[in-house]
């Protein structure tokens, strides 16, 4: 499993470039530069997609593949493109390649057989684009239901609620007409299922199972209820659904469980039922509109996904000549703000992981003690405790206040007032050092908690590198990939910090690896400090912050290490040659979505009840899964 | 040995179970007088602590935003008192990311022309994400993200829409709840007053130094001794102004008294922001005519 992931590299800036010469060299009829104004990578045939990615996994060491997602460039070419970000875990720049298809009947060859990771995105592709992927073994809609007609992210379909192509909708100035959109597209009134469906006869996931082979064949009929009155133990197939309202879910998540008594035997992950069609609500948006949406994405810790989004579309603006890159403060800041929020992520995830393994809140409050006094500063700084809206493009917001403060204005109200630097200093140098020694000293030595975690759904570095598992997920299986170092980006390269990594694989070392990281943060933030003491009232921001920003042509992937794995937007400006105020494509790679790929192989062998723990130590959030 | 594990854990939780009372020990009667309140909202609190909503609240920061309002003149101001501080240029609608503010603009009824002021402003507050763009871009500091979270209703569908009256709270208000952001504002902008105020004295005190410069000359002339006065008091008003800058506690004193805190701060840096200001209002003005056209 080793020698996947010490393929030959070499560390040259060109490798990206020698790469693309070898495949050339390789395949000269199959691949070709795309040339576009603003694009990058390669296009290849589809005809030999399977062909060349199996060569860029085995001959040029790109084991992990990040991104993969459509695109549809209906009135400027008509024709829908796959789009690849492929990387290698020792780290560099992504070889990006694109595969195109007609609109009509579209289909690409699915590269399921070389990075097991496209599973869900290719789903993602067939649901939200309609592409067929021959050679997927299980090609069905994931976040939307079979009942669904049409496909969504396709440009010339449009939602019930329809009123213009983008914003700002015409009917808010200067003559607004209010009403409330339920007015004009009654409930129930507003849906359409495919032709050739009947809603009637429609049966889910969970329940095709019971009707068709698994029961019939013991011969028990139908009736879940007679299998469990059985009078003996005998290890009789079940399906059990865990969710979709399930405490241990930590949201809206179903999992379908195959279960050979209370062993597992398959596990199918089942989401969408918080599907809103983020992606296409942030084509509708201009590009400054999209951030305090991206915030709902995982609400966890919305700074790191401001920042992964004011860094894609900071590459799309620094294609024009107008560009002026963030400030040093400004970066300053931004470091601080998305080390602080992986604290409270980790904290978070921690605590709930501890939920699931029967802990109940007793550890989760002294988790959330310590994320309170985070989520003051936050709250002080930019304006709101979990939703921050805090980064624009070229810096942010708004500088830390000068005080913690606050004045009374209900009934019944207490202020406080901080020094703001005081409190962060005090916050970084003692209390968060001492809230997670506190934590590791409460629980990693007990006894219950290593019986519950220790070798429980162990993940092998090969396969969680093949699932495109990120986040702390892989570097809890020995992989030592953050993006931090491996593609390096804001103020990272001058900070001293490891990456935490573990060895086993199994929930106790993804619990350490977080434990890890909690301290690797702390120890960024006592490096941030004097940095911001020495930028103390340089500006925040490069130049005046607009409200209509014209985003030059072109496409940009800005990838972030989000505390949940790598977080990446894709975004493609097109349609308008001089710049454009809308995004055409704005997609999300999730990190919880892609890591619940690995969740079944987790899974499998294991007892019904550490499945809890196990979903519990991927730590996902269904803001971020269902979009 | 096996469950030495499991007893420091438990250590820990008593740990944290004494220390509330250590706490409260250590704060004294503290703790029944609200003085204690501050140490124990703080980075370094130790123990548990429970804030006892409704009959006690954590005061929000002055960023904190709730849906937004809009800034009307006080009650007790001189010339215009009630009058919306909102020109209806329609930036904060253009800018919402859920596009939930609907603005009508007002037009003259002498002249069918759009004249700066709202006609109707609505609000959906269910569908407003309070991410403060409206209050962030806006050019006249004429919408603002409140502080009152409290809106909980019985009937989303008949009271969630708020219209202009609803929304509208004097400028008195916004500098009690967030007294540091509206000094900032005042500097930037120049004067306590709102932009369009501001101008016209400008132009005043230009038209009156004009004056004042042609009259000077004519020697002898009884009226030659009045506009240097108005001059010297003006001088002097800047004067009060600038010494106001330090602390926002005093600035907003002198805010009462609108007349003196009118006049223009005399700072490079205020003068900057100001010019600014100006050419987004320009900016903004031209857009609002052509997209009125």
């Amino acid at each position: 499993m080793t020698d996947q992931i010490a393929a030959p590299v070499t560390t040259d800036p060109n490798s990206i470039a020698a790469a693309i010469d070898v495949l050339k060299q390789k395949f000269p009829d199959a691949v070709s530069d795309d040339t576009r104004q603003g694009y990058s990578g390669i296009i290849v045939d589809k005809n030999k997609l399977v062909d060349v990615a199996t060569t860029m996994r085995d001959e040029l060491g790109f084991d992990l593949l990040s991104s993969a997602t459509a695109v549809d460039y209906l009135g400027i070419a008509d024709e829908l493109e796959m789009v690849y970000h492929a990387y290698r875990t020792s780290g560099g720049p992504a070889l990006l390649f694109k595969a195109k298809t007609e609109r009509e009947n579209a289909a690409i060859p699915s590269l399921i057989g070389v990075w097991p990771g496209a599973d869900f995105q290719e789903r993602e592709a067939w649901d939200l684009y309609g592409i067929q992927f021959p050679g997927h073994p299980n090609l069905r809609r994931i976040l939307l239901w079979e009942g669904f007609a049409g496909h969504p992210m396709r440009k010339d379909w449009k939602e019930p609620y329809y009123e213009e192509e983008h914003k700002p909708f015409e009917s808010r100035w200067p003559s607004g007409h209010v009403y409330r959109v339920e007015e004009l597209s009654p409930y129930g009134k507003n849906v359409q299922y495919p032709d050739d469906m009947d809603v009637s006869q429609w049966l889910g996931v969970s329940d095709q199972g019971v009707n068709e082979p698994v029961y019939e064949s013991m011969g028990l009929g139908v009736d879940i209820q007679h299998i469990s009155d059985g009078e003996e133990l005998a290890t009789d197939r079940l399906i059990v659904n865990l969710g979709p309202q399930h405490p241990s879910t930590h949201g809206v998540f179903r999992m379908v469980v195959t279960m050979n008594g209370e062993t597992i035997e398959a596990l199918e992950p089942v989401m969408g039922y918080l599907h809103r069609n983020h992606e296409q609500i942030g084509e509708r948006n201009t590009y400054i509109q999209n951030i305090p949406f991206t915030d709902r994405l995982d609400y966890i810790s919305s700074m790191g996904n401001n920042q992964g989004y004011v860094q894609a579309i900071e590459q799309l603006l620094s294609l024009g000549n107008r560009y002026q890159p963030p400030t040093y403060r400004a970066e300053v800041i931004r470091v601080l703000m998305v080390e602080l929020n992986r604290i409270v992520n980790h904290f978070w995830a921690l605590g709930f992981l501890l939920n699931d393994l029967g802990a109940f809140f007793t550890p989760m409050l002294y988790a959330l003690e310590a994320r309170e006094k985070i989520l003051d500063f936050f709250e002080a700084t930019a304006g709101a405790r979990l939703l921050y809206n805090y980064m624009r493009f070229g810096g942010v917001n708004k500088d830390l206040p000068e005080r913690i403060h606050s004045v009374a204005n209900l009934v019944n109200d207490q202020v406080r007032d901080f020094n703001t630097m005081d409190y962060l200093t005090t916050l970084i140098s003692e209390e968060l050092p001492r809230a997670i020694e506190e934590f590791n000293y409460y629980l990693t030595g007990n006894e219950i908690l290593k019986a519950r975690m220790v070798g429980v759904g162990v993940l092998p570095a090969d396969v969680a590198v093949a699932t495109s598992c990120t986040g702390p997920l892989l570097r809890g299986s020995g992989v030592a990939y953050d993006i931090r170092r491996a593609e390096p980006y804001s103020i990272y390269p001058e900070l001293d910090f490891d990456v935490a990594v573990r060895y086993n694989g199994d929930i106790f070392d993804r619990y350490m690896v977080r434990l890890d990281e909690m301290s690797e943060s702390v120890r960024i933030l006592k490096q941030i400090l004097p940095r911001l003491e020495a930028t103390q009232g340089e500006s925040i921001i490069a130049g005046t912050p607009q409200y209509a920003v014209r985003v030059p042509i072109g496409e940009a992937y800005g990838r972030v290490e989000n505390p949940k794995g790598e977080l990446g937007y894709y975004v493609v400006s097109a349609g308008d040659s001089k710049g454009t105020q809308n995004p055409w494509r704005y997609h999300v790679r999730a990190p919880s979505f892609i890591n619940l790929t690995a969740l079944g192989i987790m899974a499998k062998g294991n007892k019904i009840a550490d499945v809890v723990a196990i979903l519990g130590s991927i730590d996902i959030v269904l803001g971020e899964t269902d979009r | 040995m096996y469950g030495l594990g499991i007893l420091k854990g438990l250590g820990v939780t008593l740990k944290h179970f004494v220390n509330t009372y250590v706490e409260d020990i250590r704060l004294g009667s503290g703790k029944f007088l609200g003085t204690a309140f501050e140490h124990r909202q703080g980075v370094d609190s130790r123990g548990l602590y429970t804030v006892e909503y409704p009959d006690e609240k954590i005061a929000v920061p002055e960023r904190f935003r709730f849906v937004p309002f809009l800034v009307v003149e006080d009650d007790d101001h001189p010339d215009r008192p009630g009058h919306d501080w909102c020109t209806s240029c329609g930036i904060c609608a253009k800018v919402c990311p859920p596009q939930c503010i609907w603005i009508v603009r007002g037009t003259d009824a002498a002249t069918g022309r759009p004249k700066p002021e709202p006609e109707a402003f609505y609000i959906d507050i269910d569908i407003c994400m309070n991410c403060g763009f409206c209050a962030e871009f806006c050019p006249f500091d004429a919408i603002k993200m409140d502080h009152d979270y409290e809106l909980a209703t019985y009937d989303r569908t008949t009271t969630n829409i708020h219209d202009k009256e609803k929304l509208s709270k004097p400028f008195s208000y916004w500098k009690t709840i967030a007294p540091t952001t509206a000094y900032e504002e005042m500097v930037a902008r120049g004067g306590w007053e709102h932009t369009d105020i501001i101008k016209e004295r400008k132009k005043a005190d230009a038209a009156a130094a004009k004056a004042a410069a042609a009259a000077a000359p004519k020697v002898g002339d009884s009226q030659t001794t009045v506009p240097p006065l108005a001059a010297d008091v003006a001088a002097q008003d800047r004067a009060d102004a600038v010494q106001a800058v330090a602390p926002v506690a005093e600035a907003i004193a002198a805010a009462d008294a609108p007349e003196a805190a009118a006049a223009p701060v005399v700072d490079e840096e205020a003068a900057k922001a100001e010019r600014l200001r100006k050419r987004e209002a320009a900016m903004a003005r031209k857009h609002a005519k052509k997209d009125g056209e």
